[in-house]
């Protein structure tokens, strides 16, 4: 194996991100969860930088921009307001226990890199081997948000999940263009402040944060 | 024609655009709910005269087309006027000429909110007509398709606090949405995967004899439901009734001939290649419409819903003189073809002008007497002279009595029928006749029916105390009443002038027209084949009637002169007379309700021989409602029933859903 230093430097950051998305997938304490969200979206950035630099696209370098003012400063503040404020700190119970929850990550994890394989053969960028750990963070952070029971935690799998698709358009065609970028992101940070004001409502209502309680919201 | 000068399609859309306008000023200044209704809506009269005239200018002019820079991006709107279009603009126009005049008067005393509401709808209404009919791709359709249907529903629901309206409105709504996705999935099986969806893609698009059929159908129903076809018609007795008169007005005189146009336009122009099977299905589900329609049209004793069923059989007279045009086109025969459809866009113009008033006398008498049970009506020819005059012509009209315009397009019905023998199937050579015979059975039954009505709400003494005197209709309803019985007279009495522009129109759309000698006629005489066979002049009929009523009149007058004696008409020698012991609307119908017992679905409660205060009651009901309607809406409830269970109302199950959907699409992708 002789693959380019660039190659590699991506790589490795691609290792780092999935390896976050399982520590979050693990992790029972909202405040750590938050930090590991800002790690990955840090991550991102750098993953970003590299292959803008080695590329030379210089339009990556604005969306590397956004994403470090967006994901690794903005909303990880933005929740450690809310935390404070809503006063959660903990997420004890998960729906299904974090060792099971981990053997269905890597049995996504391979199901991810076969999906991806066939497609990275034809893309013709550096990043092509990248594609199947994109799709595996996709579906981590998705099972995040499916085992979870508190609202915040839901919304941090949300949150990741972006990052997961940022990350794959990079890898697969080098960013999607500008102006969907911009939208995304400000799909993103109102969505989140949206959030934001849900919780409020919800815990104004129930009490609690937990979503168990909206089950009676069904019609019958 | 000079490529600076005006043209018919630049008129209609500035025209139509104009409309939209005075909508919104009607919304804007509805705090002066006065100026809304003594400003907007004759300016929307004006409007309308002037699209009327329009219409006219195409149907003899080329076709002109144009793209609108409105629509999304890459997808702008086209819009053609053809002699199709400008045949329907014409009637639009014209009819709804009479029926904003006499919405003038109608709504003046109604309550500003409402009226700023109901103008917006009103011009957005006539507006989205008249879109449709010079629309030219499929996009533009079905926007202004729908738009025609929401805001027809808001003016049917108009008196919303009532619950029965918003049911009705519902109904309404469902239908047409119904209708809506069959005429989309037609486009969609015309456009075969092209991505164009403008009109002319769909009619270059060549269709295999199964695809076309599949078509054909899906325009036919969709079209059908929104014309009031049988089995689909069940909307119409409940919405117009619901709807304020001069909307029932627009939406039976105007609104059921767009679905007439789109059907012409789509089988027509954009599948082409009619077949006879087509024709012969159009042709007998018109015979049906047509039938059921009067039969129960008898039944009835609300006068708008009366007239609503009545909506329902001229529909039925509309179809089967298509039906006809399709049958002879597809068996290779266009003159007759001609014939059947210049009998059909007839019909479709005279339904719409007496069909308006008829609407707006109902709307009349609803707003002078507040009565719209025939029962409680009588005698109101003393009380609104003029209104009885212009509801007897209308009544005349749609009985298909001569010289008015009923009769000349349903003897062009029959004429068109009577060239059955050049087909040669056998089988569709003795079904037309029938179909004849049907045609012939409802026209009577209609007269019977206005014998009815005319004779139980005008004549006779009335059986309902009323509060205060019944107030004659206003000028400005008068006025738009006198419109449409004028137009019903000179279509009647000139047929000849718009039989020439149709035969344009026919020419345009299937190539053929009528026979040289019919044209070649005077404008007296209208000969549909030839003149050996069959001729009629209704104004030699009008001087012949005329002579000899005035010569009857004379006679009578000389032979018993001086020897008048005044007395209570219909006395019959009894020493006493009361309203009570009048023929009603109910009794009236009562023959046909034994002889065709069979079709109705009738609730009787007897009293006992010994009840000290019996009391008899009747209900008359559809059908359709048990056999289609109810185990349809049965199996949705069915099913939504197991779909429901979905619902489990936890997130996380719902975020289960999307996981597996997500995971499952990626399988399959790859």
């Amino acid at each position: 194996m002789n693959l380019p230093f660039y190659t590699q430097l991506i790589n490795l950051l691609a290792a780092l991100l999935l390896l976050l998305a399982f520590a979050m997938l693990t992790q029972r304490r909202i405040l750590s969860l938050i930090n590991l969200f800002a790690l990955q979206g840090f991550v991102l950035v750098l993953s970003t930088l590299v292959v803008a630099y080695s590329t030379h696209q210089s339009h990556l370098y604005y969306s590397a921009l956004l994403t470090l003012i967006l994901k690794v400063l903005f909303l990880p503040w933005i929740m450690h307001r809310l935390i404070h404020a809503l006063n959660v700190r903990w997420d004890v119970e998960t729906l299904i226990d974090i060792p099971a929850t981990m053997l269905i990550g890597i049995v996504l994890v391979i199901f991810a890199f076969n999906l991806a394989a066939p497609i990275s053969q034809f893309a013709g960028t550096i990043t092509k081997s990248t594609l199947g750990i994109a799709t595996a963070s996709i579906l981590l952070s998705f099972l995040m948000m499916i085992t979870r029971r508190k609202a915040v935690s839901q919304v941090i799998g949300f949150l990741t999940m972006e990052n997961g698709l940022f990350f794959a358009a990079t890898s697969a065609t080098y960013g999607m263009p500008m102006v969907v970028e911009l939208g995304i992101a400000l799909d993103v940070l109102v969505g989140s402040l949206i959030f934001g004001v849900f919780f409020f409502h919800i815990r104004e209502t129930f009490e609690s944060l937990d979503i168990h309680h909206l089950e009676k919201l069904k019609e019958r | 024609m000079d490529a600076s000068f005006l043209q018919p399609i630049e008129a209609a859309v500035t025209l139509s655009v104009i409309w939209i306008g005075l909508g919104l000023i009607g919304l804007a200044f509805m705090r002066a709910p006065r100026l809304v209704s003594h400003a907007v809506f004759p300016a929307g009269a004006l409007v309308s005269i002037l699209l009327a005239a329009t219409g006219l200018w195409a149907i003899g002019a080329p076709p002109s087309a144009a793209i609108l820079p409105a629509g999304l991006p890459d997808l702008p709107f086209h819009v053609r006027i053809d002699a199709l279009s400008g045949f329907f603009l014409l009637l639009l126009g014209g009819v709804s000429f009479g029926i904003s005049l006499f919405a003038v008067g109608y709504f003046r005393d109604t309550e500003a909110a409402t009226l700023g509401q109901l103008s917006l709808q009103y011009h957005v209404f006539l507006a989205s007509m008249a879109f449709v009919l010079i629309a030219d791709d499929a996009y533009l359709f079905m926007v202004t398709w729908e738009s025609m249907a929401l805001s027809s529903y808001f003016l049917v629901t108009t008196e919303h606090h009532e619950e029965r309206n918003r049911k009705a409105g519902f109904i309404y709504l469902l239908v047409a949405h119904i209708g809506a996705i069959s005429i989309l999935l037609c486009f969609g099986v015309l456009h075969g995967g092209h991505g164009d969806y403008t009109f002319e893609a769909l009619r270059a698009a060549e269709l295999s004899g199964f695809w076309a059929t599949v078509a054909f159908l899906l325009a036919f129903f969709g079209f059908g439901a929104k014309a009031g076809m049988l089995p689909l018609h069940v909307w119409l007795p409940e919405a117009h009734p619901a709807a304020p008169s001069p909307v029932s007005a627009l939406m039976s005189g105007v609104m059921l001939k767009t679905a007439i146009y789109g059907m012409i336009r789509v089988i027509y122009d954009l599948i082409g290649g009619i077949r006879w099977e087509w024709g012969l299905t159009v042709l007998l589900f018109g015979a049906a419409t047509s039938l059921f329609g009067v039969l129960f049209a008898l039944m009835q004793h609300d006068l708008k819903r009366l007239l609503a069923y009545h909506s329902v059989e001229n529909i039925g007279i509309i179809l089967i003189g298509i039906g006809l045009s399709m049958v002879f086109v597809g068996s290779g025969h266009p003159v007759a073809g001609a014939l059947g459809l210049i009998a059909g866009l007839y019909h479709t113009l005279n339904h719409a002008v007496f069909k308006g008033l008829l609407f707006l006398g109902a709307g009349a008498i609803l707003k002078s007497t507040g009565l719209r049970n025939l029962n409680e009506m009588g005698g109101l020819i003393r009380y609104l002279p003029h209104t009885a005059l212009y509801f007897l012509i209308g009544a005349l009209a749609i009985s298909a009595l001569p010289p008015l315009n009923g009769f000349v397009s349903e003897w062009l019905t029959f004429q068109a029928s009577l060239q059955a023998p050049l087909l040669e199937s056998s089988v569709v050579r003795s079904l037309v006749p029938i179909v004849a015979a049907v045609l012939a059975l409802s026209g009577a039954l209609t007269g019977m029916c206005f014998v009815k009505v005319y004779g139980v709400a005008f004549l006779g003494q009335h059986r309902h105390e009323l509060a205060e005197k019944p107030r004659e209709a206003s000028r400005w309803e008068r006025a738009g009443m006198l419109w449409l019985a004028a137009a019903c007279l000179a279509l009647g009495l000139l047929p000849v002038f718009m039989i020439g522009q149709l035969n344009n129109v026919s020419q345009a759309l299937i190539n053929a027209g009528l026979s040289n000698e019919a044209m070649a006629s005077d404008w007296l005489w209208l000969v549909p084949t030839s003149s050996a066979q069959a001729s009629y002049s209704p104004i030699v009929f009008l001087l012949v009637i005329a002579v000899v009523f005035e010569l009857t009149y004379l006679v009578v007058r000389q032979v018993y002169h001086g020897r008048l004696r005044r007395s209570d008409p219909w006395d019959c020698g009894y020493p006493e007379q009361t309203s009570r012991m009048e023929d009603t609307a109910d009794g009236f119908g009562q023959p046909v309700r034994q002889i065709f017992a069979p079709v109705f679905l009738i609730h009787r409660e007897i009293p006992r021989a010994d009840d000290p205060q019996p009391v008899f009651k009747q209900s008359v009901q559809d059908r359709h409602w048990y056999w289609l309607y109810r185990p349809i809406a049965r199996f949705t409830e069915f099913l939504s029933g197991h779909v429901g269970k979905l619902q489990q109302g936890r997130i996380s199950i719902y975020l289960l859903y999307s996981f597996l959907t997500l995971i499952a699409l990626l399988v399959f992708a790859q």
